[in-house]
């Protein structure tokens, strides 16, 4: 048995302790916002946060998640109301929509460590995430979009 | 799969060329009872699950694509898969354009498979070949209109007034002589006892209020909190997951296995063979993945066995220097040839190419004695129904597919042998459980039905000024449309005209022209991949025509300019790409332009690339400039999103990916050796839309095309020698 928190919410799994991060939250906790698309940390489809830093659940077991605490896109908020989802709508990024899960993870923890990131900024911090579809200058745009939103609000 | 498993389209229908009459014919002429799905009436048994078109709380349903209800929600069915192209909202924004309601109201749900959703040029509903937009603009329309008339009626009728004193509005009926109005979710239930209209009117475009307006997307919001529903997300009650080892060589066969190891792995439930391979059907995902680890297996590789790139390379060569069968002929070009003041020949290659959708493969089955029911994200849902049926000894229409949103498409999901769902229908057979079968990325990039390696040898004669007075192009490559049902209508005297597009109908005015085309067939399956045939023949002719203008010393913009004299919608978004790029205008040091453009899918695409080069042959695409006229633009924000994602798509081609085979075995598997392009390879890139209120025409792929020969063309701008292969690769660039 492997305990952890997911989104805020204490679980147990009865999981091999090699199974990965992935599988666990999809097949046995039904979180299906985090996805599959290389099993090899190739494409950053699967990120989520493992106390507040960005892993590749992919290739993460379980056994590294006991007693920690996880985020996955279902927990970044409640109502939409994140920077980032809020730039990504107002910008339009999301095509097929099937990376954008682990985009939007890799994307929080860049702009949590760094409120103002330049292009360079975003190019080391997103080249790990792929997307099929072509969004990249998109996404670009809305992390520059979601730095202002979350500009303003703190200086509310 | 057999022709005969359901209708086959209607050949003359089917030409692309006659699209735009077709689809009018087909919208004058609308049979509105044929517009209430069958399943609604006659298949209560397999829609199980489905939402009913109506029910108490969502009265009115005039027709198979629009729901209202008495809470005013809108609910649209779209006919067409969502797979990023942006469809589950200009359907909708069809639709509600002439229903006059409340956008805000507007919901959009995926259409069961019934022939009430079939495609209107195509015959059957599968989503391909970048036609949603052009084949459902009069329709969707016409269905929004046609309840909008039935609203009114119902009106009328409880104000005892004439409905032509009546008008729609934002979600109300009002009449404005007596100020009264009515919610159209107040007037759902009476409308549903009209009699529905027998003309419906449609709207003067001058009155437009969503169409070629910025709308945002219905699907964004839950495409940012994993909301979103894809195939591989669907969990149903007792289902379990499998993965099927499938044959190292295309056309291989199981000899036998054992199982032993495999069904030792915690979870793996059971072990059973199917046509395709090994299936290990587990309680999740990953005890599946191991369980398949642990198989041994004794394989017949087939006729494949010795299949490889380099050795399909010289012969695809040899063959390109032989005549061909004729796909155009146009003058004389060898008396032409032999007349020229100066000759440029050159020959182009490029690879095998996996879609690589980000969302792998996958399908949920969950089938019994009389019915089946799948869940996946597909592009072809009459063609994986045939397909499920034939494999589950029902009739089609026992069986129902739930089309989920597609994390990817690119044509993959619209199989010709429908090999994904039919697989996942034969391993539930055999399991007895619903299953879901899922593909590795591993097996998705060797699973086969790639984009097709082609070569192309061209000959091109001068004339004194440099102008091409000859042009002859031999086109080698696998054949997509023969042995499929399309084969009928693509194929012609041998000739299929997915090789061919993009290069039998350039649109240069060349007198004298000859493209000729040979088909090998070998073991690898073959499919479309986002623009097809355009993906090849957008950058050998567009290449090539740059060698040409160096050949004859002439700008290439320029040569393009009086080549296309008698295309004035080319000749458009070529100046229009130009001028927004600064063609000829001052670039950093060791920076270069190119440029190129393809009309494809009816739309008219052009693209500047400018690049440089570093000495270890590292290219860097700065940025890309596009222009499009896809005629009457319905979302202009999904118009640009499309024509992005094509040049990322494309560029991806250019720069990174190629399947190689050896000994009939890929010899890619993942994404470090299948690269994708990254956010830090990715251009700036401009799109402008080049207004037209022509019918509208393909967005999805036109993209694609121009951005490979564009980059060539700047790579040979930027060091005089030309790119003859793709994709480039540093090692040819390399200048230290």
């Amino acid at each position: 048995m492997i305990s952890f928190t997911v989104n805020g919410k204490l679980v147990s799994v009865e999981d091999p302790p090699s199974t990965p991060l992935l599988w666990v939250l999809r097949d046995s906790l039904k979180l299906t916002g985090t996805k599959y698309g290389c099993g090899m940390a190739l494409c950053g489809a699967c990120t989520v946060h493992l106390d507040g830093e960005a892993v590749r659940s992919c290739v993460a077991p379980v056994s590294r998640a006991e007693g920690k605490k996880i985020t996955t896109i279902e927990g970044i908020s409640p109502d939409l109301t994140h920077p980032l989802q809020q730039a990504w709508i107002e910008i339009e990024v999301p095509q097929c929509g099937y990376c954008q899960s682990g985009q939007i993870m890799s994307a929080a923890v860049l702009l949590r460590e760094n409120p103002k990131p330049t292009d360079e900024d975003i190019d080391e911090a997103m080249s790990g995430n792929i997307c099929r579809c072509g969004t990249y200058p998109r996404i670009r745009r809305a992390i520059h979009r979601a730095a202002e939103i979350q500009a303003q609000r703190s200086a509310k | 799969m057999t022709s005969s498993s359901f209708p086959e389209p209607k050949r003359d229908e089917m030409k692309r060329r006659d699209f735009l009459k077709t689809t009018a014919t087909v919208g004058g002429g609308l049979l509105i009872s044929a517009y209430i799905p069958q399943w609604n009436k006659t298949n209560a048994a397999t829609s199980r699950g489905l939402a009913t078109l109506v029910d108490a709380t969502h009265p009115f349903a005039p027709n198979a694509f629009v729901r209202i209800g008495t809470d005013d929600s809108i609910t649209v069915i779209a006919n067409h898969s969502e797979m990023g192209q942006g469809v589950y909202t200009s359907l909708p924004m069809l639709l509600a354009e002439d229903l006059e309601c409340d956008w805000s109201k507007v919901r959009v749900e995926g259409a069961p498979v019934d022939a009430a959703y079939n495609h209107s040029v195509f015959g059957i509903q599968m989503t391909g070949g970048s036609t949603t937009t052009t084949s459902e603009y009069d329709r969707f329309r016409k269905m929004g209109a046609m309840a909008r008339l039935m609203l009114i009626s119902a009106a009328a009728q409880s104000w005892k007034v004439d409905p032509q004193t009546c008008q729609a509005e934002k979600g109300f009926v009002i009449h404005a002589a007596s100020g009264k109005r009515a919610s159209f979710g107040n007037l759902a239930e009476l409308a549903s006892k009209q009699t529905p209209p027998t003309t419906i009117p449609l709207k003067d475009p001058k009155e437009f209020t969503l169409i070629g307006k910025p709308v945002h997307r219905l699907d964004t919001p839950s495409k940012t909190n994993g909301a979103a529903q894809f195939g591989l997300d669907v969990y149903i009650p007792g289902m379990l997951t499998a993965v099927v080892a499938r044959a190292p060589v295309f056309g291989g066969k199981v000899v036998s296995f054992d199982a032993d190891k495999a069904k030792a792995v915690p979870g793996v439930v059971k072990v059973l063979q199917v046509p395709s391979g090994v299936a290990v059907i587990a309680t999740g995902f990953w005890p599946a993945k191991l369980g398949r680890e642990k198989l041994d297996i004794t394989w017949d590789p087939g006729p494949g066995k010795d299949l490889s790139s380099v050795g399909m390379r010289e012969e695809f060569a040899k063959t390109s220097r032989t005549p061909g069968l004729v796909a155009r002929k146009v003058g004389d070009p060898a008396a032409a040839m032999a007349g020229a003041a100066k000759k440029v020949t050159a020959e182009y290659e490029v690879p095998y190419l996996s879609h690589s959708m980000m969302e792998p493969l996958n399908t949920v089955v969950d089938l019994h004695q009389d019915r089946c029911e799948i869940w996946t994200g597909t592009q072809f849902q009459t063609g994986d129904r045939a397909a499920a049926a034939k494999v589950a000894g029902l009739k089609p229409d026992q069986v129902q597919i739930h089309t989920t949103l597609l994390g990817g498409g690119f044509g993959r999901r619209a199989n010709p042998a429908s090999d994904f769902v039919s697989e996942a229908v034969e391993v539930a057979r055999v399991a007895k459980v619903p299953v879901k079968v899922v593909w590795t990325r591993e097996d998705d990039i060797r699973g086969g039905w790639y984009r097709p390696m082609w070569y192309d040898h061209f000959e091109a004669g001068l004339d004194a000024q440099g102008n091409p007075i000859a042009w002859t192009h031999t086109i080698v490559g696998q054949s997509i449309m023969t042995g499929t049902m399309f084969e009928s209508f693509g194929v012609k005297n041998g000739v299929d005209s997915a090789s061919v597009e993009g290069a039998a109908d350039i649109l240069y005015g060349i007198p004298n022209v000859q493209v000729d085309l040979h088909s090998p067939r070998n073991a690898v399956p073959v499919q479309w991949w986002r623009s097809v045939g355009h993906s090849h023949t957008g950058f050998s002719v567009e290449t090539f025509l740059d060698e040409v203008a160096h050949a004859g010393a002439q700008d290439p913009y320029e040569l393009r300019r009086t080549l296309l004299a008698g295309q004035p919608r080319m000749l458009a978004v070529l100046d229009h790409a130009a001028k927004k790029a600064n063609w000829g205008g001052p670039l950093p040091a060791g920076h270069a332009r190119g440029i190129a453009g393809h009309f494809s899918f009816d739309s008219y695409v052009a693209q500047v690339a400018e690049i440089s080069i570093e000495k270890d042959g590292t290219l860097h695409v700065h940025k890309i400039v596009a222009a499009v006229d896809c005629g009457r633009v319905v979302n202009p924000d999904t118009v640009k999103a499309q024509i992005e994602g094509g040049i990322i798509f494309g560029l991806t081609a250019a720069l990174k990916t190629e399947i190689t085979l050896e000994n009939g075995r890929v010899q890619q598997s993942n994404f470090h050796n299948y690269p994708m392009l990254r956010m830090f390879e990715s251009p700036e890139i401009e799109v402008y839309i080049v207004e037209s209120t022509e019918k509208p025409t393909g967005v999805g792929e036109p993209g694609v095309p121009p951005v490979a020969p564009a980059v060539a063309n700047a790579v040979l701008a930027l060091t005089g020698k030309p790119v003859r292969r793709l994709p480039i690769k540093a090692e040819d660039l390399r200048t230290a």
